[in-house]
């Protein structure tokens, strides 16, 4: 199944084994022993409500859930394995099947290194349309995160202006991660709703979805669980994501730092299944290991690649779609440590076929928006999704017929064979393969080259624009939570 | 004797036990040593070590936060005594820490209120979701130096500002100086809402502190 100016990672040929079915069981079995010992923390009265009635142990004052395993396992057995991420234009749709990944923009940033004068400045409302337009036009990217924050509108509809900005300038996806508290995300849901023609069809064809971050550790905050509860309601596919990081927010060990997480991310997974049961939901993840000089998120770095190569295998065992954090890079510019990080991150998560991606365009641990890191980005994406295909072999590929017209000695260029699987080469658009001579006089590369592609883009590209009256239509919903 | 106390109490700072430092401080008061000694000739070598070596790339973030609490848990056990005195430690300077209203994350805010104690600050952690009324409320009531505030949203370090508007209002600066972090903050949001001090992580924290107070 393909979309349309879309290209997702489908029927890969290689394959990895990052934790064994014995390492994964342990971990769920210690994941259930932290949610019925220890507990996790849902600060909201609603959640703490579903809990009790379904009869888990809930500590009032301190909001801790402790909850039998049974429950959870039951909870997320109503969970669907597979449904589908609507976009406003229907031929653009995404399957979280288990045989798709899926690249996002990544979000939500505070600084943008500007498309024009290239120096760094806080991001604006301006900043979302414009990322959503480039990445409307570029097929890597399947659907969108916002991007960034919109610091120049009112902070209680901030989220629903950077989700109209985003509907304006594209016809893909929107995930939003900015949207944590029940006012927003009623208006969100209605905002949805009025785009694709009643909550009905809303549930039907879901074009918004919603991530919440969790609390880590054992945690959750009162309004994105409020917020997500509503979604769930809604019909609209919600995630919690976990950024458990080793030795700040989990134990310093991976196999700990995993429990931890897979704690918080299916303890309010179970919650919106009890609560809602059948709700799509997705498992999601960045999980990190702090830098032991200063505490920071790392956001790359060998234990992020293995934990984007493990969390898949978890969300399969509970037969979830999972959102899988790639592409994270401390990298203060587009540099060598940015192109490490991006690539191997996104390319463990991508063998382990992670249903989403988040995501290209970032810098500094998911701070600094730049316009030549997406692009870039975009093309470690393609790199990767052509090594997923692997290799072909049939009678076909072995060439045997050419390789004895041509012989020992002589060269392939002239062959027929050659001409029709030319193409299949992969083709890079930032890679610097020219004579040195020719780079002596330019001294350019991939960065300027990746820009210049996302200037033509913005200046060029016209997507399928919203209805006037529709976006009058979202104003009127977003004047509402104004204050 | 003392001397060896002395050795031991350091020790147990770079070793990051706590147990092991309240039960040197309980000695040392059994012995009748000074408690402004022990912690000066004690449990002080232990932290300046670790920091020293932290500096140098051989200790870790982990080790100077268990020598913090490992501190803190003797510091708990002479002030009493100290104040029996009549004495009181020297002190960097008072410093009240929270998290904005609206937002529950506060480890790095907690991260900064251990470095600080650790370095001589008097810190009260307010902990999280803290309104502008009860961060000036409580730095009023100590007579703080600094005011430390976090936030890790930018729907949320907008009350940042709120909080240095009111301080303003009050005439309250630059008696009162203003130190804040968190994850979306930046240089430009700090020269925005005028406040006095930034860093992007705990070790920062402390030196800006230090520098606020005019002790670096």
């Amino acid at each position: 199944m393909t979309s349309k100016n879309i290209k997702t990672i489908s029927d890969p040929k290689l394959k990895l084994e990052v934790l064994t079915k014995e390492d994964v069981q342990k971990i769920h079995n210690a994941t259930l022993q932290i949610i019925e010992k220890v507990g996790v923390r849902f600060p909201s009265k609603r959640a703490l409500e579903i809990w009790e009635a379904n009869g888990a142990e809930v500590d009032h004052e301190k909001k801790i859930v402790r909850v039998k395993p049974q429950i959870i396992e039951d909870a997320l057995k109503k969970a669907p394995p597979a449904y589908k991420l609507a976009a406003r234009d229907p031929q653009q749709d995404l399957y979280l099947d288990g045989n798709h990944v899926n690249l996002g923009t990544d979000g939500c940033g505070v600084e943008v290194i500007d498309i024009h004068t290239g120096v760094k400045r806080t991001s604006c409302l301006q900043d979302v349309r414009d990322i959503a337009r480039v990445a409307d036009a570029t097929e890597e990217v399947a659907f969108h995160w916002v991007s960034v924050s919109a610091q120049d509108t009112p902070v209680e509809a901030r989220g629903l202006h950077e989700l109209k900005a985003v509907w304006e300038n594209s016809t893909k996806h929107v995930q939003t991660e900015s949207v944590y508290n029940v006012e927003e995300a009623k208006a969100a849901i209605e905002m949805a709703a009025a785009i694709v023609g009643g909550k009905d069809k809303l549930r039907e064809r879901p074009i918004l979805s919603l991530m919440q971050c969790t609390a880590p550790p054992l945690g959750h905050d009162g309004g994105s669980l409020d917020a997500a509860l509503l979604a769930a309601e809604a019909g609209i596919p919600t995630g919690f994501m976990t950024m458990a990081a080793c030795a700040t927010t989990g134990p310093i060990t991976m196999a700990g730092d995993l429990a931890v997480g897979n704690a918080e991310v299916i303890a309010g997974t179970a919650l919106l299944q009890l609560a809602f049961p059948g709700a799509p939901v997705f498992y999601a993840a960045a999980q990190t290991a702090s830098d032991l000089r200063n505490g920071s998120y790392t956001g790359g770095g060998p234990e992020d690649f293995l934990f984007g190569a493990a969390t898949n295998i978890l969300a399969d065992f509970y037969n979830i779609p999972l959102s899988m954090g790639s592409f994270a890079t401390g990298a203060k510019e587009p540099n060598w440590q940015a192109g490490l990080e991006g690539s191997l991150s996104t390319f463990m998560a991508s063998i382990v076929m992670s249903d989403m991606l988040l995501g290209c365009g970032f810098l500094h641990g998911s701070r600094i928006w730049s316009f030549a890191e997406m692009m870039m980005d975009c093309e470690i994406f393609s790199i990767i999704h052509k090594m997923m295909q692997g290799i072909e072999v049939n009678d076909e590929t072995l060439a045997l017929d050419t390789i004895a017209a041509v012989g020992p000695g002589s060269h392939y260029l002239g062959q027929k064979h050659t001409r029709k699987h030319m193409r299949e080469l992969f083709m890079p658009q930032f890679m610097d393969r020219r004579p040195y001579s020719e780079w002596e006089t330019k001294k350019d590369d991939a960065r300027d080259w990746a820009v210049t592609k996302a200037r033509k883009i913005l200046k060029e590209h016209q997507p399928d624009p919203l209805d006037e009256k529709m976006s009058l239509e979202l104003d009127r919903i977003i004047k509402s939570v104004e204050k | 004797m003392s001397e060896e106390l002395f050795k031991e109490m350091a020790q147990s700072i770079i070793d990051g036990d706590s147990d092991i430092s309240t039960e040197l401080a309980k000695k040392s008061i059994e012995l009748n040593i000074h408690p402004l000694e022990a912690i000066t000739k004690g449990f002080v070598v232990g932290v300046t070590y670790i920091g020293d070596q932290f500096g140098l790339g051989e200790a870790f973030l982990p080790e100077l936060v268990m020598a913090g609490e490992a501190m803190k848990s003797a510091i708990a056990v002479l002030e009493p005594e100290l104040l029996k005195l009549g004495e009181a430690r020297e002190m960097m300077g008072k410093v009240v820490l929270a998290t904005v209203e609206g937002d529950i994350h506060e480890i790095g805010k907690t991260l900064v209120g251990t470095m600080l104690s650790a370095s001589g600050f008097e810190v009260v952690d307010l902990g999280v979701d803290q309104s502008a009324d009860k961060i000036i409320g409580k730095a009023l009531e100590i007579n703080a130096d600094i005011i430390g505030m976090s936030a890790l949203l930018t729907t949320t370090m907008v009350r940042q500002r709120e909080v240095i508007e009111e301080l303003d209002k009050e005439g309250l600066r630059p008696r009162i100086k203003v130190m804040v972090g968190g994850a979306p903050i930046t240089q430009d949001w700090v020269k925005k809402i005028k406040a006095d001090g930034y860093s992007e992580d705990a070790i920062g924290a402390v030196k800006i502190a230090k520098e606020l107070v005019g002790k670096e």
